[in-house]
């Protein structure tokens, strides 16, 4: 009975296994393959170190990544906890609104950031009519970060927001009562309860903006981030095997950044898109 | 509250910058539906496609997914675990490594290339994980055991347990599961830009070409299209996890 019950769910779990398979996991070892059989051979994989441009590449990617996910992290930290603690009319509708950008895709966002301050943005036109030059920031690292700042602070705002419901303001009155200044309050009793959320909305953050190929792509900027510089190779210099192996390293550091967070944090990431 | 301004002014603006026959000028050039017309003629075939990849990628996830969270319910463990990891990876990992996988392997079949079905291939394997959390969550806090031996103590075979018992009481983590696979389906991007050929071009994709190659204003009217069709999604998903928290909290 139970054996042809084990059978019988083992034949259920069967299609998504096989497709997961057939179009996941064959095409990434092919990509492995891939990657070590160009004219460096596996030494592909470490060209992202020893080959300059690919190194810089990597550099300003990682910097940009971290830098986004720390200021998304102050900025949707304090937003959260506001709309948390603050009960205020409309703001349903508000917590609703900035959810929003959540499901748009990258391109989208990029075209946010021209919206904003591109050539005929709003920023633009405000510094225009100030002081009589146009402030244009949506092409250079400035609009990058801006848009990565855009899609990341939506999914912060939310985790910080669940973490700070579980919190228990008696500890925070406790440590009031007990003379600690709000500062302490924030450092000591606030901060430490946020930590899990605060590890993990920040993993989110480094890997997505890590991984953000739309929005940089619509900002066509001039700066090589990863995913661009791999586009590129891909495309206009056909370079499969380097493109593969930069994918891959890509896919490493996102995946792992995620999976060291998971352990810090104690509990689930949930990867997000 | 700046944080609030920075989110939504962009996109106010360009709805309005849609809308209004000349945006250099401002809104005061008068308020047309001009550019949406034009938006329809260039890229209707766009929308028809991702509604189209939409449906079939959540027909796909359904089919696939409902199974596999079951399996992973009534079997946890070590397996189980190591299964939804393995599951998840295509989130984790960025699309484009995903696609450059595909098309790497897949690429030479010139007909399978060439047709929506490569991008469904991308889609479906990007959106099950969501399907699959989704409904294992529901499954797992349910009493999956003793529903069905109940179920089967009065007599109801496999499938009338499955698709009398378990789907229905499975049914909010299935329908939350799928808005969540139709939103991400039409809205992705990273990977559906590297399969995409001429002939296949979905919303996200027509809209960076419209972005790079047209006006400002028809760029916008399109967005205005793709946030009419995401937005009433995004609402009923949040509307559902609203109603779905205490229909939970009551079933423990």
């Amino acid at each position: 009975m139970r054996t042809r019950e084990n059978l019988f769910l083992a034949l259920l779990a069967l299609p998504a296994m096989v497709v997961f398979a057939a179009f996941w996991l064959l095409p990434m070892a092919r990509l492995v393959s891939v990657g070590a059989s160009g004219p460096r051979g596996p030494a592909a994989y470490l060209a992202i170190v020893t080959d300059a441009n690919y190194f810089a590449s990597l550099v300003s990617t990682v910097t940009l990544s971290i830098g986004v996910t720390f200021s998304t992290l102050v900025v949707a930290g304090i937003a959260g906890m506001f709309l948390q603690r603050n009960d205020f009319p409309g703001r349903a509708v508000l917590v609703s609104l900035l959810t929003f950008p959540l499901a748009f895709p990258g391109v989208v966002i990029g075209f946010m950031v021209i919206m904003l301050a591109g050539r005929q943005g709003l920023i633009g036109s405000v510094t225009d009519a100030l002081f009589g030059s146009k402030l244009v920031f949506a092409y250079s690292i400035a609009g990058l970060f801006a848009g990565y700042l855009y899609f990341s602070i939506p999914r912060v705002i939310l985790t910080v927001m669940a973490a700070v419901e579980k919190l228990d303001r008696a500890l925070e009155e406790a440590a009031r009562s007990l003379g600690a200044t709000p500062w302490q309050v924030l450092r000591d009793v606030v901060l430490p309860g946020l930590r899990p959320a605060l590890i993990s909305a920040g993993a989110i953050c480094f890997a997505t903006s890590m991984g953000a190929f739309g929005t940089a792509f619509t900002l066509a900027t001039n700066i090589n981030v990863l995913p661009i510089t791999i586009y590129t190779e891909f495309t206009n210099y056909a370079n499969f095997s380097i493109a593969a192996a930069l994918s891959l390293v890509l896919g490493v550091i996102t995946w792992a950044a995620l999976a060291v967070a998971r352990t810090l944090a104690g509990s689930t990431v949930a990867a997000a898109a | 509250m700046l944080v609030c301004a920075f989110l939504v002014v962009p996109v106010v603006l360009s709805v309005l910058a849609g809308l209004s026959q000349n945006f250099f000028v401002g809104v005061k050039s008068g308020l047309t539906l001009r550019w949406v017309a034009q938006v329809w003629s260039l890229y209707s075939g766009t929308i028809f496609l991702s509604l189209a990849l939409a449906l079939e990628c959540l027909a796909a996830t359904l089919v696939l997914g409902v199974p596999i969270a079951y399996v992973l319910a009534r079997r946890p463990g070590r397996m189980a675990r190591l299964f939804e990891e393995l599951l998840v990876l295509p989130v984790a990992v960025p699309g484009l490594a995903t696609a450059l996988a595909l098309i790497l392997l897949y690429g030479e079949w010139r007909g399978f290339r060439a047709s929506s079905l490569f991008i469904l291939v991308g889609h479906v394997v990007f959106t099950l994980p969501f399907m699959v959390r989704s409904v294992l969550a529901v499954m797992a806090a349910m009493d999956l055991v003793t529903l069905e031996e109940a179920a089967a103590s009065l007599g109801a075979g496999f499938f009338k347990r499955f698709f009398g018992v378990i789907v229905p009481n499975a049914r909010y983590g299935i329908l939350a599961g799928a808005l969540m696979v139709v939103t991400l389906s039409v809205g992705e991007f990273n990977i559906t830009w590297m399969l995409h050929t001429p002939l296949t071009k979905t919303i996200p994709v027509g809209l960076a070409d419209a972005y790079a190659s047209l006006r400002l204003e028809i760029g916008s009217a399109y967005t205005i299209v793709f946030f009419v069709m995401i937005v009433p999604l995004l609402v009923v998903m949040q509307w559902l996890s609203r109603e779905r928290a205490p229909v939970l909290a009551g079933r423990k």
